[in-house]
């Protein structure tokens, strides 16, 4: 009994260690000093999507990103570690996409892969930390959700209920629902596996339509150009707005109902400080202090 | 209609403090928007429920009492939001964001195509002009938040779509009764008009909820450790110095990125927010996310070898020192200064 699982990926600057040539002169953002990274709890969801392969024979894995051309990396690091292909959603009109235009884009994508038992993904993703898209996406496919997921217990695939542990404020909850469904995966839930190194020499040449562009231009032919034709699976498939029939008007920044007014630069307002060295004349100084006008005590 | 709604999170009967915190923020909006400020409630058992939310300044409280609706699933939570918003026409929705309001939110905010932001920081009311269109939007929800690893604050505005949503964590905002007298109406809603019994597809089969192991949301000292710390082991230091001042050890997301504390203990906007009178920050460097859950701190240590650390401008007393050094030495002093 085989089930059919879509985990939902993102490629995100890695905000977890930003560097002092993170923001440009402007104070804008410089994406391009942030390396980017298969976002961390997708991670974990593609770990619970492979268990569920190791022990549901016949599963298959499919990875959905949406991103510019260099996103096919996330598919890659999929297929890496035991996914059986992905599908990178890349579109201009994609662009500026607030959560709710993010999930209409990923909902089209899903209804066109058509088949699945469950959608799974991070909880959430570091560069936003929001949490939206998975919900998003489950309303957008008018099926069920189980967020913040520990692990995934149990699939019954004759009753075609699904058991989850999650987590929840202050605690841990047991929750059963049907399928098809979409779960959250919590950072806490077990590490992805690692690189499988006969599947990394399997697909390392994989690539998007973007991708290999890039390298045309750069140098004129495509190394190994034939094995594109040979071996399909080395070709990561790309779609458009039009290749998923979305809306355009929903898509990118069209479709998204909030807007970013402004964005302000971190300027901390100074405080008259104190600095003390770690000399232990210093520190009783101020323990004495802190004594005396009862801060501590 | 076009009233402020704040969705009501319950832990059994009682209602959770992040939704008396943004009652307590609602009932503020409400008066700057010269309108009135609606509660949700959706459980079961909720018999007298009234009586701790109205204080907080509530017009009105619907009640949804069904046995399905405890503990909480995200359909029936969610119809009964986006059926009643539709009669509604709430103009601003709050929520708490907690684990069922980062569940329940996004599901609302998709089926009504409104717009939602979350964990801010801050919400105020101000105009903007949209000079393309030549637009000028008045009295719209500004909902402020870092973003981007917190090296930036945004306001997000929703200029054409209702409600504007917002999720704030808990603390964040403060709690204050307006009156224990105040007068709201109650509205019992049947809950069948809003809940299909088809949204009861997910069945919670198990549940534990413990008692916070730590009180550091309410603890007059916090011991806070970074990165900066160095392992696991270090963070023993600040636990031993946090046993002498009867303080909490909490961390940043990095520290406990990598592993050094408990999730549970983590500061700052995606984690907890604490006013305590005294922070000691040790080996913190200061991202605006984690200064997000501390900067109403009463004096604030910084702890840390890097004199340029960003934390150490908001710092009452910058110790140049790692950890390992300063940490004993204040012990050793504190014990000794107070025998």
């Amino acid at each position: 009994m085989s089930l059919k699982i879509i985990v939902l990926a993102k490629q995100v600057p890695d905000t977890r260690n930003v560097g002092k040539d993170a923001m440009k002169a402007d104070g804008t953002v410089n994406r391009a000093a942030l390396p980017a990274i298969f976002n961390p709890e997708d991670l974990n969801a593609l770990e619970q999507a492979l268990r569920l392969k190791d022990a549901h024979p016949g599963t298959t894995v499919t990875l959905l990103t949406m991103g510019p051309g260099r996103a096919a990396e996330v598919i890659r690091e999929g297929l890496y570690r035991g996914a059986d292909g992905g599908y990178l959603l890349t579109d201009r009109a994609f662009a500026g996409a607030d959560t709710l235009a993010t999930s209409y884009a990923l909902a089209t994508a899903i209804k066109k892969i058509k088949d699945y038992d469950i959608i799974i993904g991070g909880r959430q993703a570091i560069d936003g930390d929001t949490a939206q898209v998975g919900p998003q996406v489950a309303e957008k496919l008018g099926v069920t959700q189980i967020t913040y997921a520990e692990e995934i217990l149990n699939v019954d695939q004759k009753a075609r209920r699904i058991t989850v542990k999650r987590h929840i404020d202050g605690g841990v909850e047991t929750a059963e629902g049907p399928l098809p469904i979409v779960i959250t995966v919590n950072g806490s839930a077990a590490p992805c596996r690692p690189r499988n190194a006969k599947l990394v020499q399997k697909y390392k040449r994989a690539l998007g339509a973007q991708e290999k562009a890039a390298i045309n231009l750069a140098t004129e032919y495509i190394p190994y150009a034939d094995l594109y034709e040979k071996y399909p699976y080395l070709n990561i498939t790309e779609w458009s707005v039009a290749d998923v029939e979305g809306d355009v008007a929903q898509c990118g920044l069209s479709g998204s109902p909030t807007k970013v007014k402004t964005i302000e630069n971190i300027v901390f307002q100074a405080k008259e400080s104190k600095t003390l060295s770690s000399s232990d004349r210093d520190i009783e100084d101020m323990i004495v202090e802190l004594l005396a006008n009862h801060t501590i005590g | 209609m076009n009233n402020v709604f704040v969705y009501c999170e319950l832990e059994g009967t009682t209602v959770a403090d992040v939704s008396l915190e943004l009652l307590t923020k609602g009932r503020k909006l409400a008066n700057q928007l010269n309108c009135q400020l609606e509660a949700i409630v959706a459980g079961k058992g909720l018999d007298g429920v009234e009586k701790q939310v109205l204080p907080y300044g509530v017009d009105k409280l619907h009640i949804f009492d069904a046995p399905g609706l405890f503990p909480y699933t995200s359909l029936p939570h969610s119809s009964i939001l986006i059926n009643l918003f539709k009669e509604e026409k709430p103009q601003i929705c709050l929520m708490g964001a907690t684990v069922i309001g980062r569940d329940l939110g996004p599901r609302v905010s998709s089926a009504l195509t409104s717009g939602l932001t979350a964990d801010c920081t801050s919400l105020e009311i101000g105009n903007h002009e949209d000079k393309k269109a030549g637009i000028t939007y008045e009295n719209l929800l500004y909902q402020i938040r870092p973003a981007f690893g917190g090296n930036i604050v945004a306001t997000i505005i929703n200029p054409e779509h209702r409600p504007q949503m917002a999720t704030v964590r808990e603390g964040v905002m403060k709690k204050e009764i307006l009156d224990t007298h105040y007068k709201g109406k109650v509205e019992k809603h049947d809950v069948a008009k809003y809940v299909q019994e088809t949204d009861y597809v997910v069945k919670v089969i198990d549940r534990h909820v413990e008692k916070a192991k730590h009180n550091l949301k309410g603890a007059p000292i916090v011991v806070a450790g970074g990165y900066g710390v160095g392992s696991k082991e270090n963070f023993d230091l600040l636990f031993d110095l946090a046993k002498e001042l009867h303080a909490e050890v909490g961390a940043s997301r990095a520290a406990v990125d990598a592993g050094f504390c408990d999730h549970d203990r983590q500061i700052g906007q995606t984690g907890l927010t604490v006013r305590p009178k005294l922070y000691i920050a040790c080996g913190i460097s200061g991202q605006i996310q984690h200064i997000a859950g501390m900067q109403d701190a009463g004096i604030i240590i910084s702890i840390n070898n890097d004199e340029n650390a960003p934390i150490n401008t908001i710092a009452d007393y910058v110790i140049n020192g790692t950890v390992e050094e300063v940490l004993p030495k204040m012990i050793k002093y504190y014990k000794q200064n107070t025998k």
